[in-house]
């Protein structure tokens, strides 16, 4: 009787004295050999360390929001994984299962994500005043020349689904998430690459701004194209280490 | 009449006070003696290195991880800053730049050997422990002079070393003279002649710069290491993990693994055995070992160190009795591993080929410190990225998830399954490591 047949005896009624004399000088054996099970040598059976978390999109816990990260554009989620590896984002959990990734892979893990063409679900109602959703109306589309602030619709997008390859797009995305990001950027918590100018645009933002600013976007539906616009032909407003030599 | 009137009390007291008299004055001179350090001179100019030396010097300070500690997440190259967690407060790692000012712009190759050796900083004062020279003393001459001139080859970065947060008395010389008196006495590496080469080259690599038995011995209440039980497996007091015993074939032992084996684990961070329960994952801690250090090592090294390690002598943990989980517990287990654990890890604990590791008979799930199964279901983690691996699986972090209980469960459910026989993992035990 070979080894192996003796081995997988265990798990049958027989008693399995000489067999357990035999395991014994093995590393702990598993009991029966077990039938083998494979899973599919893919991108997306890797990815599931990330999905459970960001869900398809996005997903609140009590432990805070995991933002959608599908049909992001590459270049944006590419950054966003440097920065939280490398401490610009503020995240214990994020840091931790980035820290032994190269920088290969987490392009091949941005470029996965960005492909996802999922559908967004239906905005949450909104609470807001209508004047203070005409007030975030107001920033969003036009901006505010005295202020010297652009018009997010500048740099995101006229149809606020973002700019390849590195501008993400703004709908989709909870008030709470987007009123945590922009205060993240007022205290310098969130960091981008320098010069950073999302800091510069928040910390020029008063706390009415960036709730009438959350409030209008979170309330938004998605048009029917959801995808990135293709790179801008015209210059940023701001100059921008995250969309490097976009800028006037 | 009082007691002290009696002549043989007074001869004891005077005995007594002489001796503790005596005992002082020793300790006094034991200290000073470490204190009594000179200052080296600062030097003007450093003179160039070959491209070798500095290229031998940046494959050391691969090896000995220097940049772990001494270059901050997302700062600048071995410009320092890196808080490192001890039980008496943190330690901020020095710049090693050749900034004159703040980094090591003023130090001759004397001075840099002094600190390797003796853990003796340019101007005398002790260092820290923390920077591991109980290690790196053994490091020879040549070898700390490729290192330096590679350090010197850096950029210099203006960054000012941050002070310790040690809380008194641990931030005082006096303190760090008394550590060095109990745990560290300066040592050349000296080759064993009755082994050969490969061996010894491989104990310069574990015992010097590789640095093991930092992580992988346990450590008293000062925090030192006894010679006796180096790498006999210790709790990391910063991350919270477990370093297994490399002497243990129960814990983390190679002895009976394949020289390839042990290479392939430094090298790719992943191997697979003959059976699949004989493979081993790279997680936590070890997974950044890998992907900062070991990945870059020679295959030359890399066999060195396997061949040493495969011949540490074997010494199993001695540990309390596994308390076994209740019925209860272990059918919430079941049911919590059937919900989030089986499509990867299969129905019998028998992972997936080429991908998620067996929790039967894994020995990183049935140690006797439950922290490892625990720290793993609430943190996940990736495999290392490396030349071998090179888009690792991972381990979504269940932290948010789960509660203490269903942790405990299902850990105890992993741990006494397919033939583990581990102890139960508590709530209270969850909540502790979280």
């Amino acid at each position: 009787m070979s080894l192996i047949h003796l081995l997988r005896s265990c798990g049958r009624v027989v008693p399995c004295l000489l067999a357990a004399v035999l395991c014994a000088g093995t590393v702990q054996a598993a009991g029966p050999a077990a039938a083998p099970h494979t899973v599919p040598d893919t991108m997306a059976q890797r990815m599931q360390a990330c999905t459970l978390c960001h869900g398809k999109e996005g997903r609140a816990t009590n432990s805070g929001y995991f933002p959608r990260i599908a049909g992001k554009p590459a270049g944006y989620l590419y950054h966003q994984l440097l920065h939280f590896r490398e401490g610009r984002r503020q995240n214990a959990g994020m840091t931790a299962l980035l820290d032994p990734l190269s920088d290969a892979y987490l392009r091949d893990i941005a470029a996965h994500f960005a492909s996802l063409d999922l559908p967004y679900p239906p905005p949450q109602p909104s609470t807001a005043a209508p004047a203070e959703l005409a007030r975030g109306q107001a920033l969003v589309l036009h901006g505010d020349a005295q202020r010297k602030l652009p018009a997010c619709v500048a740099c995101h997008g006229q149809a606020l689904t973002g700019v390849q390859p590195a501008i993400p797009g703004l709908l989709g995305l909870p008030r709470d998430y987007l009123i945590g990001q922009l205060g993240a950027w007022q205290t310098g918590l969130r960091h981008a690459h320098a010069p950073d100018c999302m800091a510069q645009i928040a910390q020029a933002m008063s706390p009415a701004d960036v709730s009438a600013v959350a409030s209008w976007l979170a309330s938004q539906v998605l048009p029917a194209n959801t995808h990135p616009a293709p790179p801008a032909s015209r210059p940023l407003p701001l100059r921008c280490g995250s969309a490097p030599g976009a800028a006037k | 009449m009082s007691v002290l009137s009696s002549p043989v009390v007074r001869r004891l007291l005077w005995v007594a006070l002489t001796a503790a008299l005596v005992l002082s004055l020793a300790v006094v001179a034991l200290l000073a003696r470490q204190l009594n350090v000179a200052a080296l001179p600062p030097v003007a100019n450093v003179p160039a290195a070959s491209a070798e030396q500095v290229e031998r010097g940046a494959y050391l300070a691969r090896a000995g991880n220097c940049a772990a500690c001494h270059t901050t997440r997302g700062g600048a190259a071995y410009a320092g800053g890196q808080a490192i967690n001890t039980p008496f407060g943190p330690v901020y790692a020095g710049n090693l730049t050749p900034d004159t000012e703040h980094g090591l712009g003023r130090w001759s190759a004397d001075a840099f050997w002094r600190a390797m050796r003796h853990g003796q900083s340019r101007d005398g004062r002790l260092l820290n422990p923390v920077f591991p020279y109980e290690n790196f003393t053994l490091i020879s001459r040549e070898d700390s002079d490729a290192l330096y001139a590679f350090l010197q080859s850096l950029p210099p970065v203006t960054q000012p070393n941050r002070p310790h947060g040690l809380r008194f008395p641990y931030n005082t010389q006096a303190a760090l003279a008394v550590w060095r008196e109990l745990y560290f006495e300066p040592a050349t590496f000296t080759p064993d002649t009755a082994r050969p080469a490969e061996w010894n080259q491989g104990a310069y690599l574990v015992r010097g710069l590789g640095h093991c038995a930092a992580c992988h011995s346990p450590r008293d209440a000062l925090g030192g290491i006894q010679q006796a039980s180096a790498l006999s497996g210790g709790l990391m007091p910063g991350p919270g993990w477990y370093a297994p015993s490399l002497h243990a074939r129960s814990e983390a032992g190679v002895a009976h693994w394949s020289e390839q084996q042990v290479v392939d684990l430094l090298k790719n961070g992943v191997v697979h055995g003959a059976r699949h329960s004989e493979g081993a994952t790279a997680m936590g801690p070890m997974a950044e070992v890998v992907f900062q250090s070991t990945q870059y090592l020679s295959d030359t090294d890399l066999r060195a160190m396997a061949t040493y390690l495969r011949a540490l002598p074997p010494k199993e943990a001695t540990t309390a009795s596994e308390p076994r989980a209740s019925a209860a517990q272990l059918a919430l287990g079941e049911q919590v591993y059937q919900r989030h654990c089986v499509d990867c890890h299969g129905a019998s604990g028998q992972g997936a080929a080429n991908a998620y590791p067996a929790l039967a008979g894994n020995r990183a799930v049935t140690l006797a410190s439950h922290v490892n199964p625990v720290q793993a279901i609430l943190s996940g983690g990736f495999a290392p990225a490396t030349a071998g691996n090179p888009q690792p699986y991972g381990m979504p972090p269940y932290r948010t998830l789960l509660t203490d209980t269903e942790v405990a469960a299902v850990a105890s459910f992993i741990r006494q399954s397919w033939g583990n026989q581990a102890g139960e993992v508590t709530a209270l035990d969850v909540q502790r490591v979280r």
